[in-house]
């Protein structure tokens, strides 16, 4: 249970990468698969040969980045479709993460980790999860800061109305390239923390890391809403920890690790089918008289608009 | 201000559905013009603005704004000294952020974005200030989502922000168009006022006869790439929407005529 919350916490991370594209830009990016790996051999193979722990897990963060530059460019100055070019650099890392590794895995084991460092201060109980709970929340919060800065709103816009911030003098290219970076940059971050967490980087380790982050989005809105950033970003975090209790819950009722892919892909169609049966519409209808105090705000704010027989724009 | 020099568009050249959108048109506005274009539809005025605003590529010519070739530049690059209105109420704001955070992303056209706060309380006392001339209450509303505005109020938000930071010049491009005549009556009304305060220099396109003769202190009239009719500072004031009615009658005849006279 605690390893489940903890990892959970980690995978928090990925999850705020993939928010960042998939909700903020609305860019299906498929690189995470790869740049994932990418920061965990990185980082694997520097801890290895005696490199600081926190320096290695940084520089997981900017091989990341510079996974997410590629499928930037390759889209926008390479003018090739979003999700093929994430697919091009997910499949050319593999051979580049074999590389870095030198063989398809590096083991960790008698290491000075990051997660030796947390277990050093605060154990393996309660004290850690708080730890890491700080952690996931430390990056919440700046990605909130970010998207509120005067880049990040062009960023939001540029996943809004791409003609619309064009307008305002705005390179939209440059804005899906910086989202990118970070996105996959908080990946590779992530796939360093995971390697560290379990003793080994392998080259498979990113398998499915897409469905990860985009059940933990999905799973979490859905519960806890997207009204606003801060929110939707806390929902992001509180649905990488549910996804991984789930995972959890699946083992102990006796599936086998070799089934959680399959899961998560059908957590995710689930996910994506509910929405459009009527009797989950219901429910979403009753959640959303729960919070009528907040549309009531809305409605009389928006009285104007709410004059019979006038289009709403 | 703005100098359109022998400029010619042509889509899908070379194929079955060729279309010369635009054909050698030339066109210059001296500051503070305010110039309103009329035409069928299909005429290219909407070419013109785009071609202005480098949204689309001319095949042939020169743009220039306020003596400054920018031919070559991209859109978001020009973008920085023109502002922009569409037609569509949807497309000039961002229907996700907050009235505030549009009006910050306006506010900061043409200078560099770094990382300090979109909105800061005195940025959003500036904002509520500006809104305050729109007459529609928006200044109490700074956190609501634009997604949430009426098709009119997007529109004169839309119009505040392609003018916050005093473009160059100005394109609107049927901007009152898509809004019910109360609306369109609102956002003409803010669109002469903005103009004449700021001084902007302004291409407007406009079906509407009598909004082009009522704004502005020049007209033309396109028709199938070309300007067919200027019509100069002081004698746009005599002009009735029926003389315009007459001059579209006239060029009707002419093609009825031409094609005749090849037959
Ligand atoms: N992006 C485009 N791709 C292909 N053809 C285009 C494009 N934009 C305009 N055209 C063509 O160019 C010609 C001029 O179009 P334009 O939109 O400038 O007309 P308009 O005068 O604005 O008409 P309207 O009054 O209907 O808005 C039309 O024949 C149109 O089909
Ligand atoms: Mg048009």
């Amino acid at each position: 249970m605690i390893t489940a919350v903890e990892l959970g916490l980690i995978y928090a991370i990925v999850a705020l990468g993939v928010y960042l594209t998939f909700r903020i830009l609305n860019f299906p990016d498929l690189t995470v698969d790869g740049s994932f790996t990418s920061g965990a051999a990185t980082a694997a193979i520097l801890i290895v040969n005696e490199v600081n722990p926190f320096l290695a897990t940084a520089a997981a963060f900017v091989v990341g980045a510079v996974a997410g530059l590629i499928t930037g460019l390759l889209h926008t100055k390479g003018n090739i479709n979003g999700l093929l070019a994430g697919i091009l650099t997910m499949i050319g890392l593999y051979s580049i993460n074999l590389r870095i590794m030198g063989g398809a895995n590096v083991p960790l084991l008698g290491e000075d980790t990051v997660i030796s460092a947390l277990r050093g201060v605060a154990g393996t109980g309660w004290n850690s999860v708080l730890v890491l709970v700080a952690v996931a929340l430390v990056f919440k919060l700046l990605l909130d800061w970010f998207l509120h800065t005067d880049s990040g709103l062009a960023l939001q816009a540029t996943g809004d109305n791409e003609q619309m911030i064009r307008s305002f003098a705005v390179s939209t290219d440059r804005m899906k390239i910086i989202g990118l970076m970070l996105s996959n940059g908080l990946v590779g971050l992530a796939g360093a923390v995971v390697a560290q967490f379990q003793g080994f980087a392998d080259i498979g380790m990113g398998i499915g890391l897409i469905l990860v982050g985009l059940a933990s989005v999905i799973v979490g809105q859905a519960i806890f809403g997207t009204r606003v950033v801060i929110q939707a970003t806390m929902a992001v975090v509180l649905g990488a920890v549910i996804y991984r209790l789930a995972i959890q819950f699946a083992l102990n009722a006796g599936l086998n690790p070799n089934d959680m892919k399959l899961m998560s892909a059908l957590l995710v169609i689930a996910a994506l089918l509910l929405p459009q049966w009527k009797g989950f519409r219901r429910i979403a209808q009753w959640r959303k008289g729960r919070s009528a105090l907040d549309a009531a705000a809305e409605a009389t704010l928006t009285s104007e608009a709410n004059v019979p027989g006038k289009k709403v724009g | 201000m703005l100098r359109i020099s022998d400029v010619s568009k042509t889509f899908f050249p070379g194929t079955v559905n060729e279309r010369r959108a635009l054909v050698e048109v030339n066109l210059g506005l001296a500051a503070g013009d305010f110039v309103t274009v009329i035409g069928s539809n299909g005429a290219g005025k909407s070419t013109v603005l785009n071609t202005v605003a480098g949204r689309i590529g001319q095949d042939e010519g020169k743009v220039e704004l306020d003596g400054r070739d920018v031919s070559k530049l991209k859109e978001h690059q020009r973008a920085a000294q023109v502002g922009r209105v569409f037609q569509d109420p949807m497309a000039g704001t961002s229907p996700h952020l907050t009235i505030e955070e549009n009006l910050s992303l306006a506010d900061k056209r043409g200078r560099p974005r770094g990382l300090a706060l979109g909105v800061t309380k005195a940025k959003r006392e500036r904002f509520a200030e500006a809104l305050k001339v729109l007459e529609l209450g928006l200044e109490d509303r700074l956190k609501t989502k634009v997604g949430l505005l009426s098709g009119g109020q997007r529109q004169a938000l839309s119009l505040l922000m392609a003018t916050f930071s005093q473009p160059k010049i100005l394109l609107l491009d049927e901007h009152t168009a898509a809004l019910d005549p109360q609306r369109a009556e609102l956002v003409t009304r803010l669109t002469k006022k903005v103009v004449e305060e700021q001084q902007l220099t302004t291409l407007m396109v406009t079906h509407n006869m009598a909004q082009a003769l009522e704004v502005g202190n020049r007209l033309i009239m396109m028709h199938e790439g070309r300007i067919i009719l200027e019509v100069p500072e002081g004698e746009k004031s005599k002009l009735a929407p029926e003389d315009l009615l007459a001059e579209f009658a006239k060029i009707k005849g002419a093609v009825i005529d031409d094609k005749t006279m090849l037959q």
